[in-house]
Protein backbone atom coordinates (compact mmCIF):
# COMPACT_ATOMS: atom_id res chain seq x y z
CA UNK A 1 0.00 0.00 0.00
CA UNK A 2 1.51 3.59 -0.42
CA UNK A 3 1.38 6.73 1.65
CA UNK A 4 -1.50 8.21 0.13
CA UNK A 5 -3.92 5.13 0.35
CA UNK A 6 -2.48 4.44 3.77
CA UNK A 7 -3.62 7.73 4.53
CA UNK A 8 -7.43 7.64 3.24
CA UNK A 9 -7.52 4.20 4.96
CA UNK A 10 -6.39 6.34 8.11
CA UNK A 11 -8.27 8.40 7.86
CA UNK A 12 -11.62 6.20 7.42
CA UNK A 13 -10.61 4.24 10.59
CA UNK A 14 -9.05 7.29 13.27
CA UNK A 15 -10.75 10.83 11.92
CA UNK A 16 -13.54 10.00 14.00
CA UNK A 17 -11.99 8.85 16.89
CA UNK A 18 -9.33 11.29 16.94
CA UNK A 19 -12.44 14.21 16.37
CA UNK A 20 -13.74 12.85 19.94
CA UNK A 21 -10.78 12.83 21.77
CA UNK A 22 -10.14 16.04 20.71
CA UNK A 23 -13.24 17.50 21.37
CA UNK A 24 -13.23 16.11 24.48
CA UNK A 25 -10.14 17.69 25.65
CA UNK A 26 -11.17 21.42 23.76
CA UNK A 27 -15.32 20.86 25.33
CA UNK A 28 -18.23 20.79 23.00
CA UNK A 29 -18.22 24.66 22.31
CA UNK A 30 -14.85 23.94 20.07
CA UNK A 31 -15.74 20.79 18.08
CA UNK A 32 -15.22 23.04 15.07
CA UNK A 33 -11.63 23.56 16.42
CA UNK A 34 -11.32 19.77 17.29
CA UNK A 35 -12.06 19.03 13.20
CA UNK A 36 -10.23 21.11 12.03
CA UNK A 37 -6.74 20.40 14.10
CA UNK A 38 -7.57 17.00 12.63
CA UNK A 39 -8.32 17.98 9.12
CA UNK A 40 -4.90 19.57 9.45
CA UNK A 41 -3.15 16.71 11.23
CA UNK A 42 -3.99 14.57 7.59
CA UNK A 43 -3.08 17.28 5.55
CA UNK A 44 0.50 17.51 7.63
CA UNK A 45 0.48 14.04 7.48
CA UNK A 46 -0.23 13.71 3.54
CA UNK A 47 2.72 16.48 3.11
CA UNK A 48 5.60 14.77 5.39
CA UNK A 49 4.89 11.14 4.65
CA UNK A 50 6.66 9.34 1.40
CA UNK A 51 6.33 5.92 0.65
CA UNK A 52 10.06 6.11 1.95
CA UNK A 53 9.42 7.22 4.98
CA UNK A 54 5.65 6.59 6.85
CA UNK A 55 6.01 6.57 10.59
CA UNK A 56 6.53 3.14 12.24
CA UNK A 57 3.55 3.55 14.06
CA UNK A 58 1.29 6.05 11.70
CA UNK A 59 -1.63 6.00 13.86
CA UNK A 60 0.31 7.06 16.99
CA UNK A 61 1.82 9.56 14.91
CA UNK A 62 -1.37 11.07 14.08
CA UNK A 63 -2.59 10.96 17.40
CA UNK A 64 0.45 12.99 19.04
CA UNK A 65 0.44 15.45 16.29
CA UNK A 66 -3.25 16.38 17.03
CA UNK A 67 -2.46 16.33 20.73
CA UNK A 68 0.20 19.03 20.37
CA UNK A 69 -1.97 21.08 18.06
CA UNK A 70 -4.94 20.49 20.71
CA UNK A 71 -2.72 21.80 23.64
CA UNK A 72 -1.25 24.64 21.51
CA UNK A 73 -5.13 25.42 20.77
CA UNK A 74 -5.84 25.51 24.60
CA UNK A 75 -2.53 27.71 25.55
CA UNK A 76 -3.16 30.11 22.89
CA UNK A 77 -6.86 30.53 23.58
CA UNK A 78 -6.47 30.21 27.57
CA UNK A 79 -9.45 28.10 28.01
CA UNK A 80 -7.83 25.60 30.66
CA UNK A 81 -9.92 24.38 33.25
CA UNK A 82 -9.08 23.30 36.17
CA UNK A 83 -9.43 19.50 35.19
CA UNK A 84 -7.75 19.88 31.79
CA UNK A 85 -4.50 21.89 32.71
CA UNK A 86 -3.42 19.32 35.33
CA UNK A 87 -4.08 16.33 33.39
CA UNK A 88 -1.95 18.13 30.58
CA UNK A 89 0.64 19.55 32.54
CA UNK A 90 1.62 15.69 34.01
CA UNK A 91 1.59 14.44 29.99
CA UNK A 92 4.83 14.41 27.97
CA UNK A 93 4.28 16.40 24.72
CA UNK A 94 6.72 15.49 22.75
CA UNK A 95 6.18 13.28 19.53
CA UNK A 96 6.58 9.60 20.27
CA UNK A 97 5.57 6.62 18.69
CA UNK A 98 3.35 5.27 21.66
CA UNK A 99 -0.39 5.45 21.76
CA UNK A 100 -1.19 8.55 23.30
CA UNK A 101 -4.48 7.53 23.96
CA UNK A 102 -5.86 3.99 25.54
CA UNK A 103 -8.73 2.13 23.23
CA UNK A 104 -11.15 2.32 26.37
CA UNK A 105 -10.86 6.37 26.36
CA UNK A 106 -11.39 6.37 22.66
CA UNK A 107 -14.72 4.88 23.49
CA UNK A 108 -15.55 6.93 26.22
CA UNK A 109 -14.95 9.89 24.31
CA UNK A 110 -17.09 8.38 21.51
CA UNK A 111 -19.57 7.57 23.29
CA UNK A 112 -19.80 11.47 25.07
CA UNK A 113 -19.99 12.58 21.50
CA UNK A 114 -22.86 10.40 20.27
CA UNK A 115 -24.81 11.56 23.04
CA UNK A 116 -23.96 15.34 22.31
CA UNK A 117 -24.87 14.86 18.68
CA UNK A 118 -28.05 12.93 19.35
CA UNK A 119 -29.39 15.83 21.53
CA UNK A 120 -33.01 16.93 21.17
CA UNK A 121 -32.80 20.24 20.89
CA UNK A 122 -31.27 19.56 17.24
CA UNK A 123 -33.48 18.81 14.35
CA UNK A 124 -33.30 15.19 13.31
CA UNK A 125 -31.49 15.93 10.03
CA UNK A 126 -29.01 17.70 11.59
CA UNK A 127 -28.43 14.77 13.95
CA UNK A 128 -27.91 12.78 11.53
CA UNK A 129 -25.37 14.91 9.26
CA UNK A 130 -23.84 16.08 12.53
CA UNK A 131 -23.39 12.12 13.10
CA UNK A 132 -22.18 11.31 9.81
CA UNK A 133 -19.63 14.16 10.31
CA UNK A 134 -18.35 13.90 14.05
CA UNK A 135 -19.09 10.85 14.37
CA UNK A 136 -18.48 8.46 11.51
CA UNK A 137 -16.08 10.54 9.86
CA UNK A 138 -17.70 11.15 6.55
CA UNK A 139 -16.91 14.58 4.39
CA UNK A 140 -19.50 17.23 3.41
CA UNK A 141 -19.00 15.74 0.07
CA UNK A 142 -20.20 12.55 1.02
CA UNK A 143 -23.19 13.17 3.25
CA UNK A 144 -24.39 15.55 0.15
CA UNK A 145 -24.29 12.28 -1.69
CA UNK A 146 -25.80 10.77 0.91
CA UNK A 147 -28.96 13.23 1.24
CA UNK A 148 -29.09 13.80 -2.55
CA UNK A 149 -28.23 17.17 -2.07
CA UNK A 150 -25.57 19.57 -2.42
CA UNK A 151 -22.77 21.16 -0.57
CA UNK A 152 -23.75 24.40 0.61
CA UNK A 153 -27.27 22.53 2.08
CA UNK A 154 -24.74 20.49 4.51
CA UNK A 155 -22.36 22.56 5.57
CA UNK A 156 -25.26 25.14 6.22
CA UNK A 157 -26.73 22.07 8.34
CA UNK A 158 -24.06 21.27 9.89
CA UNK A 159 -23.02 24.49 10.71
CA UNK A 160 -26.76 25.40 12.09
CA UNK A 161 -25.95 22.19 14.15
CA UNK A 162 -23.15 23.18 15.58
CA UNK A 163 -24.38 26.84 16.56
CA UNK A 164 -27.23 24.76 18.40
CA UNK A 165 -24.73 22.20 20.46
CA UNK A 166 -22.96 25.97 21.68
CA UNK A 167 -26.34 27.66 22.20
CA UNK A 168 -27.99 24.70 24.37
CA UNK A 169 -24.19 24.66 26.51
CA UNK A 170 -24.39 21.50 26.41
CA UNK A 171 -21.27 19.54 27.28
CA UNK A 172 -19.94 16.13 26.87
CA UNK A 173 -21.03 14.55 30.26
CA UNK A 174 -22.93 11.71 29.77
CA UNK A 175 -26.14 11.73 30.56
CA UNK A 176 -28.30 11.39 34.38
CA UNK A 177 -29.34 8.17 34.94
CA UNK A 178 -32.97 9.98 35.27
CA UNK A 179 -32.70 11.35 31.60
CA UNK A 180 -31.01 8.34 29.93
CA UNK A 181 -33.38 5.95 29.56
CA UNK A 182 -35.30 8.98 27.25
CA UNK A 183 -31.73 10.29 25.64
CA UNK A 184 -30.95 6.04 24.48
CA UNK A 185 -34.01 6.08 22.75
CA UNK A 186 -33.06 9.24 20.64
CA UNK A 187 -29.57 7.55 19.89
CA UNK A 188 -30.73 4.44 18.70
CA UNK A 189 -33.26 5.83 16.62
CA UNK A 190 -30.33 8.15 14.74
CA UNK A 191 -28.57 5.15 14.39
CA UNK A 192 -31.12 3.40 12.83
CA UNK A 193 -31.47 6.10 10.41
CA UNK A 194 -27.78 6.40 9.82
CA UNK A 195 -28.23 2.97 8.88
CA UNK A 196 -31.38 3.31 6.84
CA UNK A 197 -29.32 6.35 4.88
CA UNK A 198 -27.32 3.90 4.04
CA UNK A 199 -29.79 0.80 3.14
CA UNK A 200 -32.90 2.09 1.69
CA UNK A 201 -31.45 4.86 -0.74
CA UNK A 202 -31.68 2.51 -4.07
CA UNK A 203 -29.29 5.62 -5.77
CA UNK A 204 -25.60 6.52 -4.77
CA UNK A 205 -22.28 4.99 -4.54
CA UNK A 206 -23.16 1.41 -2.89
CA UNK A 207 -19.83 0.78 -1.46
CA UNK A 208 -20.75 4.68 0.41
CA UNK A 209 -24.01 3.19 1.19
CA UNK A 210 -22.17 -0.28 2.88
CA UNK A 211 -20.17 2.15 5.04
CA UNK A 212 -22.79 3.91 6.30
CA UNK A 213 -24.91 1.04 7.20
CA UNK A 214 -21.39 -0.71 9.03
CA UNK A 215 -20.17 2.45 10.79
CA UNK A 216 -24.43 2.75 12.01
CA UNK A 217 -23.45 -1.29 12.77
CA UNK A 218 -20.39 0.02 14.66
CA UNK A 219 -22.04 2.68 16.78
CA UNK A 220 -24.53 0.77 18.19
CA UNK A 221 -22.04 -2.07 19.15
CA UNK A 222 -19.71 1.06 20.97
CA UNK A 223 -22.77 1.26 23.08
CA UNK A 224 -22.67 -2.25 24.20
CA UNK A 225 -19.48 -1.96 25.67
CA UNK A 226 -20.86 0.35 28.38
CA UNK A 227 -23.43 -1.23 31.03
CA UNK A 228 -25.39 1.90 31.11
CA UNK A 229 -26.06 1.73 27.55
CA UNK A 230 -26.11 -2.34 26.62
CA UNK A 231 -29.97 -2.09 26.69
CA UNK A 232 -32.30 -5.02 25.22
CA UNK A 233 -33.44 -2.57 22.91
CA UNK A 234 -29.41 -1.58 22.20
CA UNK A 235 -28.94 -5.69 21.22
CA UNK A 236 -32.11 -5.99 18.81
CA UNK A 237 -31.49 -3.05 16.92
CA UNK A 238 -27.74 -4.27 16.27
CA UNK A 239 -29.74 -7.32 15.34
CA UNK A 240 -31.98 -5.97 12.78
CA UNK A 241 -28.90 -3.88 11.23
CA UNK A 242 -26.87 -7.39 11.02
CA UNK A 243 -29.79 -9.25 9.78
CA UNK A 244 -30.91 -6.09 7.00
CA UNK A 245 -26.75 -5.77 5.90
CA UNK A 246 -26.21 -9.13 5.82
CA UNK A 247 -28.64 -9.01 2.46
CA UNK A 248 -26.72 -5.59 1.46
CA UNK A 249 -25.14 -7.06 -1.37
CA UNK A 250 -28.18 -9.42 -2.70
CA UNK A 251 -30.65 -6.84 -2.77
CA UNK A 252 -32.10 -5.96 -6.13
CA UNK A 253 -33.61 -2.82 -7.16
CA UNK A 254 -35.89 -4.65 -9.63
CA UNK A 255 -37.39 -6.94 -7.11
CA UNK A 256 -40.45 -5.13 -5.14
CA UNK A 257 -40.12 -7.69 -2.48
CA UNK A 258 -37.75 -10.53 -1.65
CA UNK A 259 -36.74 -11.89 -4.85
CA UNK A 260 -33.26 -12.13 -3.79
CA UNK A 261 -30.14 -14.04 -4.66
CA UNK A 262 -29.51 -15.96 -1.57
CA UNK A 263 -26.01 -16.77 -2.27
CA UNK A 264 -25.25 -13.26 -2.02
CA UNK A 265 -26.33 -13.50 1.65
CA UNK A 266 -23.50 -12.86 4.15
CA UNK A 267 -23.67 -16.09 6.69
CA UNK A 268 -21.30 -14.65 8.96
CA UNK A 269 -23.71 -11.24 9.47
CA UNK A 270 -26.45 -13.66 9.74
CA UNK A 271 -24.98 -15.37 12.42
CA UNK A 272 -23.93 -12.20 14.58
CA UNK A 273 -27.44 -11.06 14.22
CA UNK A 274 -29.01 -14.09 16.12
CA UNK A 275 -26.34 -13.55 18.59
CA UNK A 276 -27.68 -10.16 18.98
CA UNK A 277 -30.79 -11.38 18.65
CA UNK A 278 -30.41 -13.96 21.59
CA UNK A 279 -28.98 -11.29 23.90
CA UNK A 280 -31.54 -8.61 23.61
CA UNK A 281 -34.24 -11.46 24.73
CA UNK A 282 -34.16 -9.93 27.79
CA UNK A 283 -36.10 -7.51 30.11
CA UNK A 284 -40.12 -7.14 30.11
CA UNK A 285 -40.10 -4.33 27.16
CA UNK A 286 -40.86 -5.47 23.49
CA UNK A 287 -39.73 -2.46 21.02
CA UNK A 288 -40.02 -2.06 17.83
CA UNK A 289 -36.29 -2.89 17.07
CA UNK A 290 -37.49 -6.10 18.69
CA UNK A 291 -39.87 -7.02 16.45
CA UNK A 292 -38.26 -5.36 13.27
CA UNK A 293 -35.29 -7.51 14.29
CA UNK A 294 -37.30 -10.81 14.35
CA UNK A 295 -39.12 -10.22 11.08
CA UNK A 296 -35.93 -9.21 9.39
CA UNK A 297 -34.76 -12.40 10.81
CA UNK A 298 -37.52 -14.65 8.86
CA UNK A 299 -36.50 -12.78 5.79
CA UNK A 300 -32.92 -14.77 6.23
CA UNK A 301 -34.35 -17.92 6.00
CA UNK A 302 -34.77 -19.82 2.56
CA UNK A 303 -37.83 -21.70 2.50
CA UNK A 304 -41.10 -19.53 1.36
CA UNK A 305 -42.95 -21.69 4.23
CA UNK A 306 -46.38 -21.00 5.51
CA UNK A 307 -44.48 -20.91 9.43
CA UNK A 308 -42.45 -17.98 7.80
CA UNK A 309 -45.01 -15.27 6.62
CA UNK A 310 -47.48 -16.34 9.76
CA UNK A 311 -44.81 -14.79 11.65
CA UNK A 312 -43.78 -12.18 9.87
CA UNK A 313 -47.70 -11.25 10.12
CA UNK A 314 -48.15 -11.52 13.88
CA UNK A 315 -44.72 -9.90 13.99
CA UNK A 316 -45.58 -6.90 11.78
CA UNK A 317 -49.66 -7.03 13.19
CA UNK A 318 -47.79 -6.27 16.67
CA UNK A 319 -45.15 -3.49 15.15
CA UNK A 320 -48.14 -1.62 14.03
CA UNK A 321 -49.62 -1.61 17.34
CA UNK A 322 -47.12 0.13 19.08
CA UNK A 323 -45.23 2.00 16.32
CA UNK A 324 -47.64 2.17 12.94
CA UNK A 325 -45.97 3.54 9.37
CA UNK A 326 -47.55 3.69 5.95
CA UNK A 327 -44.44 1.24 4.82
CA UNK A 328 -45.30 -0.82 7.80
CA UNK A 329 -48.99 -1.31 6.88
CA UNK A 330 -48.16 -1.81 3.56
CA UNK A 331 -45.83 -4.89 4.23
CA UNK A 332 -48.33 -6.58 6.99
CA UNK A 333 -50.76 -6.52 3.74
CA UNK A 334 -48.64 -8.31 1.64
CA UNK A 335 -47.69 -10.85 4.61
CA UNK A 336 -51.51 -10.88 4.80
CA UNK A 337 -50.98 -12.33 1.29
CA UNK A 338 -48.74 -14.60 1.49
CA UNK A 339 -50.86 -16.55 4.47
CA UNK A 340 -54.60 -15.95 3.86
CA UNK A 341 -54.12 -15.30 -0.07
CA UNK A 342 -55.50 -13.01 -2.70
CA UNK A 343 -59.01 -12.37 -1.67
CA UNK A 344 -58.80 -12.03 2.02
CA UNK A 345 -55.67 -9.60 1.43
CA UNK A 346 -57.73 -7.57 -1.47
CA UNK A 347 -60.06 -6.87 1.57
CA UNK A 348 -57.84 -5.82 3.98
CA UNK A 349 -55.79 -3.59 1.01
CA UNK A 350 -58.56 -2.20 0.18
CA UNK A 351 -59.37 -0.66 3.96
CA UNK A 352 -55.89 1.22 3.95
CA UNK A 353 -57.26 4.10 1.42
CA UNK A 354 -53.66 5.02 0.87
CA UNK A 355 -54.50 6.23 -2.71
CA UNK A 356 -51.29 9.30 -3.45
CA UNK A 357 -48.95 6.16 -2.32
CA UNK A 358 -47.33 4.58 -5.14
CA UNK A 359 -46.13 1.33 -2.92
CA UNK A 360 -49.87 1.16 -2.34
CA UNK A 361 -50.44 0.68 -5.92
CA UNK A 362 -48.22 -1.63 -6.77
CA UNK A 363 -49.07 -3.64 -3.79
CA UNK A 364 -53.15 -3.63 -5.43
CA UNK A 365 -51.23 -4.34 -8.62
CA UNK A 366 -49.85 -7.02 -7.14
CA UNK A 367 -53.03 -8.39 -5.31
CA UNK A 368 -55.52 -8.08 -8.53
CA UNK A 369 -52.81 -9.79 -10.61
CA UNK A 370 -54.15 -13.39 -10.76
CA UNK A 371 -57.88 -12.23 -9.78
CA UNK A 372 -58.48 -9.16 -12.29
CA UNK A 373 -55.35 -8.42 -15.32
CA UNK A 374 -57.24 -4.73 -16.03
CA UNK A 375 -57.30 -3.88 -12.56
CA UNK A 376 -53.96 -5.04 -11.76
CA UNK A 377 -52.61 -3.02 -15.03
CA UNK A 378 -54.61 0.34 -13.65
CA UNK A 379 -52.89 0.35 -10.36
CA UNK A 380 -49.28 -0.70 -11.62
CA UNK A 381 -49.85 2.58 -13.98
CA UNK A 382 -50.79 4.47 -11.28
CA UNK A 383 -48.07 3.48 -9.17
CA UNK A 384 -45.68 4.49 -12.31
CA UNK A 385 -47.63 7.78 -12.37
CA UNK A 386 -47.07 8.32 -8.70
CA UNK A 387 -43.71 7.46 -8.36
CA UNK A 388 -40.82 9.52 -6.73
CA UNK A 389 -37.42 7.84 -8.27
CA UNK A 390 -36.23 6.38 -11.18
CA UNK A 391 -35.35 3.40 -9.13
CA UNK A 392 -38.85 2.98 -8.44
CA UNK A 393 -40.81 3.23 -12.10
CA UNK A 394 -38.00 0.90 -13.05
CA UNK A 395 -39.43 -1.95 -10.87
CA UNK A 396 -42.89 -1.08 -11.62
CA UNK A 397 -42.36 -0.75 -15.40
CA UNK A 398 -40.61 -4.19 -15.42
CA UNK A 399 -44.06 -5.55 -13.43
CA UNK A 400 -46.02 -4.17 -16.12
CA UNK A 401 -44.41 -5.40 -18.61
CA UNK A 402 -44.44 -9.08 -17.14
CA UNK A 403 -48.33 -8.79 -17.21
CA UNK B 1 -61.15 12.39 14.27
CA UNK B 2 -62.93 11.31 17.52
CA UNK B 3 -62.17 8.48 19.83
CA UNK B 4 -63.91 5.66 20.50
CA UNK B 5 -63.79 2.66 22.55
CA UNK B 6 -64.56 -1.02 21.72
CA UNK B 7 -65.12 -3.11 24.34
CA UNK B 8 -65.76 -6.53 24.11
CA UNK B 9 -68.58 -8.57 25.62
CA UNK B 10 -69.14 -12.45 26.08
CA UNK B 11 -71.55 -14.59 28.01
CA UNK B 12 -70.45 -15.81 31.35
CA UNK B 13 -71.05 -19.44 30.47
CA UNK B 14 -69.52 -19.42 27.18
CA UNK B 15 -66.09 -18.27 28.47
CA UNK B 16 -63.56 -19.58 26.79
CA UNK B 17 -60.63 -21.54 28.49
CA UNK B 18 -57.10 -20.07 28.84
CA UNK B 19 -56.32 -22.94 25.61
CA UNK B 20 -58.99 -21.43 24.12
CA UNK B 21 -58.03 -18.02 24.05
CA UNK B 22 -54.69 -19.09 23.03
CA UNK B 23 -55.85 -20.32 19.71
CA UNK B 24 -57.19 -17.27 19.19
CA UNK B 25 -55.04 -14.63 20.00
CA UNK B 26 -53.97 -15.07 16.39
CA UNK B 27 -57.52 -13.78 15.36
CA UNK B 28 -57.11 -11.32 17.56
CA UNK B 29 -53.57 -10.12 16.66
CA UNK B 30 -55.30 -9.49 13.17
CA UNK B 31 -58.00 -8.29 13.66
CA UNK B 32 -56.00 -5.53 15.42
CA UNK B 33 -53.69 -5.18 13.62
CA UNK B 34 -55.91 -4.78 10.58
CA UNK B 35 -57.27 -1.47 12.12
CA UNK B 36 -53.65 -0.76 13.72
CA UNK B 37 -52.85 -1.24 9.62
CA UNK B 38 -55.08 1.38 8.66
CA UNK B 39 -53.55 4.17 11.11
CA UNK B 40 -56.88 3.85 13.70
CA UNK B 41 -55.52 2.11 16.57
CA UNK B 42 -54.97 4.75 19.41
CA UNK B 43 -53.19 3.66 22.66
CA UNK B 44 -54.65 2.54 25.63
CA UNK B 45 -56.59 -1.02 24.64
CA UNK B 46 -56.02 -3.72 26.91
CA UNK B 47 -57.47 -7.36 28.12
CA UNK B 48 -58.95 -8.40 31.37
CA UNK B 49 -58.01 -10.97 33.14
CA UNK B 50 -61.02 -13.39 33.83
CA UNK B 51 -63.78 -12.70 36.50
CA UNK B 52 -63.58 -10.11 39.28
CA UNK B 53 -66.24 -8.33 41.74
CA UNK B 54 -68.99 -5.50 41.97
CA UNK B 55 -69.12 -3.20 44.69
CA UNK B 56 -73.09 -2.22 44.46
CA UNK B 57 -74.66 0.94 46.30
CA UNK B 58 -75.35 -1.15 49.37
CA UNK B 59 -71.93 -1.53 49.90
CA UNK B 60 -72.15 -5.22 48.91
CA UNK B 61 -69.32 -6.90 46.97
CA UNK B 62 -70.45 -10.19 44.54
CA UNK B 63 -68.77 -11.99 42.09
CA UNK B 64 -68.52 -10.26 38.72
CA UNK B 65 -67.99 -8.70 37.15
CA UNK B 66 -71.33 -9.16 35.43
CA UNK B 67 -74.35 -7.09 34.63
CA UNK B 68 -77.57 -8.11 34.32
CA UNK B 69 -76.88 -10.03 30.93
CA UNK B 70 -74.68 -12.42 32.66
CA UNK B 71 -71.61 -11.33 30.24
CA UNK B 72 -68.53 -10.06 31.22
CA UNK B 73 -66.54 -7.54 29.86
CA UNK B 74 -63.00 -9.09 28.41
CA UNK B 75 -61.10 -6.39 27.14
CA UNK B 76 -61.57 -3.08 24.83
CA UNK B 77 -59.52 -1.18 22.20
CA UNK B 78 -59.36 2.38 21.75
CA UNK B 79 -59.92 3.49 17.71
CA UNK B 80 -60.12 6.55 16.42
CA UNK B 81 -62.42 7.07 13.53
CA UNK B 82 -64.25 10.26 11.58
CA UNK B 83 -67.68 8.72 13.79
CA UNK B 84 -69.59 6.54 15.05
CA UNK B 85 -70.10 4.49 11.27
CA UNK B 86 -66.74 4.67 10.71
CA UNK B 87 -65.83 2.99 14.12
CA UNK B 88 -68.69 0.42 13.88
CA UNK B 89 -66.69 -0.63 10.61
CA UNK B 90 -64.13 -0.86 12.40
CA UNK B 91 -65.31 -3.23 14.78
CA UNK B 92 -67.02 -5.80 12.45
CA UNK B 93 -64.63 -8.85 12.11
CA UNK B 94 -63.65 -8.39 15.64
CA UNK B 95 -62.94 -12.19 16.81
CA UNK B 96 -65.47 -12.02 20.19
CA UNK B 97 -68.45 -12.32 17.38
CA UNK B 98 -67.15 -15.55 16.44
CA UNK B 99 -67.85 -16.84 20.24
CA UNK B 100 -71.27 -15.41 20.27
CA UNK B 101 -70.14 -12.19 22.03
CA UNK B 102 -70.42 -8.52 21.20
CA UNK B 103 -68.70 -5.34 20.46
CA UNK B 104 -70.43 -2.18 22.59
CA UNK B 105 -68.91 1.02 20.76
CA UNK B 106 -68.81 3.99 22.56
CA UNK B 107 -67.30 7.51 21.74
CA UNK B 108 -65.38 8.96 24.08
CA UNK B 109 -66.84 12.42 25.75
Amino acid sequence: MDHTQLITQLYRSEFAKMVAVTGRLLGLQHIDVAEDIVSDTFLIAAEKWSDNSVPPNPEAWLYTVARNKTQDFLRRHNVFTGKIAPALKTENTAITDEDPFTDHAIRDSQLRMLFAVCHPAIAVEAQIALALRILCGLTVDEIAVAFFTNKETITKRLYRAKAKLNETGLSLEMPSDRTLPERMEGVLHIIYLLFNEGYRSSAGDSVLRKDLCLEALRLGILLTKYPATDLPATNALIALMCFHASRFDARDDTALYDDQDETLWDSELIKLGTYYLHLSAKGDKITRYHLEAAIARWHCTREDSHEKWDGILQLYNQLLQINYSPRIALNRTYAYYKVYGNDAALAEALKLKMESDHFYHALLGELYKTVNKARSKEHFQQALALARSEADRKIILIKLQNL
Amino acid sequence: MKEFMLAFRHAVESTPTEEQIAGMMKDWDNWIGGIAAQGKLAPGGKRLAQGGKVLSTSGIITDGPYVELKEQLSGFIMVTASGMDEAVTLAHGCPILMVGGNVEIRQIA
